[in-house]
């Protein structure tokens, strides 16, 4: 599991793979919590190219409905039938007929679950929905099947690997978490991180990867509005790529934070703190040692 | 389960209390020999602890577990981790318990079985200062086996073979400080060359931690009651910035609540006006007969807020949380106004607006926001009445008046009267109160002269509790029941 989503550029964590390779070997979904921008929806992506299986996401957003992440009737097409046959039919044929899968238009979970060959379903950010839709979302992820009034019940043809993420904003029901098994990922250490780092901007030197990870945790250790995430720190290495800076200076510093810190406040504490330890030449040493 | 199965009916209630009567005299009473007892038992402490840990949870880890080779101990951590502790919050328990659980395991085993450890003997003969380095070397550096070989020798240097002082946390400070390990100071530029970082040092400590109670244990042939873990160890690190951005979490969903209300009542199609444009326009589609009614659009209502915001002495440790509320929900309602009060009000709609960092807000509101008087007292009747003053006419049904503050009038007139006012003329009020209920209606509170007039009162001091007012807003549903208004 570990080298398939190597191979795939995730460098995953120990739990990571563990949970993952559960997940797939006991067919339940995993529920993926941690900070913003430390690979929870990239995991998702990396295992569906790892184990070569199809991709669908359900984005999650306020007021996501069934029609949108289940089943919807497409009433278009049932109002046509229903004017051709008009003259003909008896009303049982047609409403038999009007009900049936060709009318059907399915959203994300009916497709993760009909498809043929099994898939990776992405549901992502379930924290931003309601309640409601968790409950919803019950019968999927425990039965693999939905239940349609008018047709029955459709089973999962294969099992569809499920993973869940939220970003904790709020706390999701006992009922769900019950359903799931658990990964909390956080943040990587500075080797993993470096690792990271050098995989999506090979170009930059060893030695000024390192710094800039070093820079970046210690910004997380800072006590911030918004950390910067994974995803930040990579951006940050490919700017210098850019930039074509050979070391991380107060200077360079000073000009390109504003890629790894996004709020007033947090720049000002970052600059005041970070900028003197680097114009002391503290994190230097630290770099090399 | 299967751990008391075997006994009579009742025996499961009463171990614990037999478990505590063996402190130091002897181990408490095993349960059945073999792996899914032990399992059982964990599960059993992490129950006490608070976590939620099902049957069918317990039936995860036992299929997860027949996955791997649990000989592995990282793997089978991990895994059991996976299917037991569904948060954060629930992994840290976890983690102190799991160790705790077997630590607590593998030292009953060895007394049973009689195993002792060869201990280090020659403490006097090694050089102490030589030593102190080395283990300052280790704790700096070094792995974690090595960091407990340098606890098992400060133990034998330093640690008066056989007569501790009897309770572990001395003899672990006493250790520390005769080693002369000190933790980095935070915050300080250059950092003391004999210094080690804090949070290696805290793991040494643990360490010696367990070292001592392994000694113990083997000295005593017992081990020592379990005992819950106290908030301090389960409670998650957060500095006060992160509290504040708890805050504003919660108040984005108060916004989305407030905003979206009266969609998800059902009210929305029986007063809908159809849309005869649209309905025609659309019957084209169906060749002319207006299968679907079209709906004009209810323009969502955009709402106004009225915070009051009491800042007095009496609720000094609420008013930081009450001011980092205000702060959140100006980032997030346009239309919002926002007063504090002592003994007279105070619009600080625009200290707000001018300034975006917390702290130049709580500094400007504390220096010049002019609304102590004279005495200082809170007094609510004034407040009223300078409220009906200066704003009444602008409140309208659209409106929301929500105040924060603890209805301690300090003996003055409540003017409940002109309370009732502003709630008549405003669309909603809802009264947020620092205090614990218990304490409501005691001593100066008149919180119940109000609470007639308001649509909600609720508790509220922590982020939970805010949480649970947003979510009483979506009201109607009865998630939460709206109180007061009985």
């Amino acid at each position: 599991m570990r080298d398939g989503l190597g191979a795939v550029g995730y460098l995953a964590g120990e739990s990571t793979v563990l949970v993952s390779f559960l997940a797939a070997r006991l067919g339940k979904p995993v529920l993926v919590e941690g900070p913003a921008g430390v690979g929870k929806t990239e995991l998702a992506k990396a295992l569906s190219r790892a184990t070569e299986r199809k991709l669908i996401r359900l984005q999650c957003y306020e007021g996501l409905d069934e029609a949108k992440a289940l089943y919807e009737w497409n009433y278009r097409k049932q109002l046509l039938r229903i004017q051709a046959e008009a003259a003909g039919a008896g009303w049982e044929a047609v409403q038999e007929d009007i009900f049936g899968p060709e009318f059907l238009l399915s959203r994300p979970l009916l497709q993760a679950i009909e498809d043929e060959s099994p898939v990776v379903l992405l549901i992502d950010e379930i924290d931003k929905t309601d309640q409601e839709f968790e409950a919803m979302l019950l019968e999927v992820l425990s039965d693999f099947q939905i239940s349609i009034p008018e047709l029955g019940v459709i089973e999962a043809q294969s099992r569809p690997l499920v993973l869940l993420t939220s970003n904790n904003t709020r706390e999701l029901t006992e009922a769900l978490k019950r359903r799931c098994l658990y990964l909390w990922l956080d943040y990587p250490d500075v080797e993993r991180e470096l690792e990271i780092v050098r995989l999506h901007a090979p170009e930059l030197s060893e030695t000024v990867a390192r710094k800039l990870v070093e820079v970046v945790h210690m910004i997380r250790g800072l006590d911030l509005k918004k950390p910067p995430s994974i995803a930040e720190s990579i951006d940050w290495a490919r700017a210098l790529l850019m930039l074509g800076a050979d070391d991380i200076d107060a200077s360079v510093f000073q000009r390109t934070m504003s890629i790894i810190v996004k709020h007033r406040t947090d720049l000002d504490v970052v600059a005041e703190r970070v900028g003197v330890k680097l114009s002391d030449g503290v994190l230097g040493k630290l770099g090399t040692g | 389960m299967a751990s008391s199965g075997s006994s009579a009916p009742g025996n499961g209630a009463r171990r614990p209390r037999a478990a505590g009567r063996a402190i130091y005299g002897g181990l408490p009473e095993a349960g059945p020999p073999g792996f899914a007892p032990r399992l059982l038992e964990l599960a059993d402490e992490l129950r006490r602890e608070g976590l939620a840990v099902g049957t069918s949870e317990l039936l995860d880890a036992f299929h997860a577990l027949e996955e791997l080779s649990w000989t592995d101990q990282e793997d089978f951590r991990e895994a059991l981790a996976a299917t037991l502790a569904k948060s954060q919050e629930d992994r840290r328990v976890f983690e102190i318990v799991f160790d705790r659980f077997f630590f607590r395991a593998v030292e009953r085993e060895a007394v049973e079985r009689g195993l002792t450890e060869e201990r280090y003997g020659g403490g006097d003969r090694l050089d102490l200062e030589d030593l102190r380095e080395r283990i300052r070397e280790a704790v700096r550096h070094g792995s974690d086996g090595e960091m407990r070989d340098m606890a098992r020798l400060a133990i034998a240097a330093f640690g008066r073979q056989g007569e501790g002082s009897g309770v572990i946390g001395v003899d672990v400070q006493r250790i520390r400080r005769a080693l002369e390990l000190k933790g980095e100071a935070a915050g300080r530029e250059l950092p003391d060359p004999d210094s080690v970082p804090q949070d290696r040092l805290r793991e040494f400590e643990r360490h010696l931690r367990r070292e001592l109670e392994r000694a113990l244990i083997e000295r005593t042939q017992s081990l020592p009651p379990a005992k819950p873990l106290r908030e301090l160890d389960r409670a998650l690190p957060s500095g006060p910035l992160q509290d504040l951005a708890a805050v504003h979490r919660v108040v984005a969903q108060l916004k989305r609540r407030l905003a979206t209300r009266g969609h998800e009542q059902g009210g929305r199609r029986r007063s809908a006006v159809v849309d005869i444009r649209r309905t025609m326009r659309a019957s084209l589609e169906t060749g002319g007969v207006p299968m679907r009614l079209r709906y004009r659009h209810r323009r969502p209502r955009r709402p106004e807020l009225y915070i009051l915001c009491d800042v007095s002495t009496s609720v000094t440790s609420a008013s930081v949380f009450f001011l980092s509320v205000l702060h959140a929900l100006h980032d997030s309602f346009r239309k919002l106004r926002s007063f504090v009060f002592v003994e007279r009000i105070s619009e600080v709609t625009d200290v707000f607006e001018r300034e975006r960092s917390f702290a130049a807000i709580s500094h400007a509101i504390a220096t010049d926001a002019g609304v102590a008087d004279v005495s200082g007292y809170t007094d609510y009747g004034r407040v009223w009445l300078e409220f009906l003053g200066q704003v009444v006419d602008d409140l309208d049904p659209r409106s929301t008046v929500i105040v924060l503050g603890d209805a301690r009038t300090n003996g003055r007139e409540p003017h409940a009267d002109a309370f009732a006012r502003i709630s008549e003329r405003a669309g909603r009020t809802f009264w947020l109160n620092p205090e614990p209920r218990l304490y409501w209606n005691y001593g100066d509170s008149v919180i119940q002269a109000y609470e007639a007039y308001c649509d909600g009162v609720f508790e509220c001091w922590t982020t939970k509790q805010l949480e649970v007012f947003v979510n009483a807003l979506a009201g109607g549903r009865g998630i939460a029941p709206a109180p007061g208004r009985a």
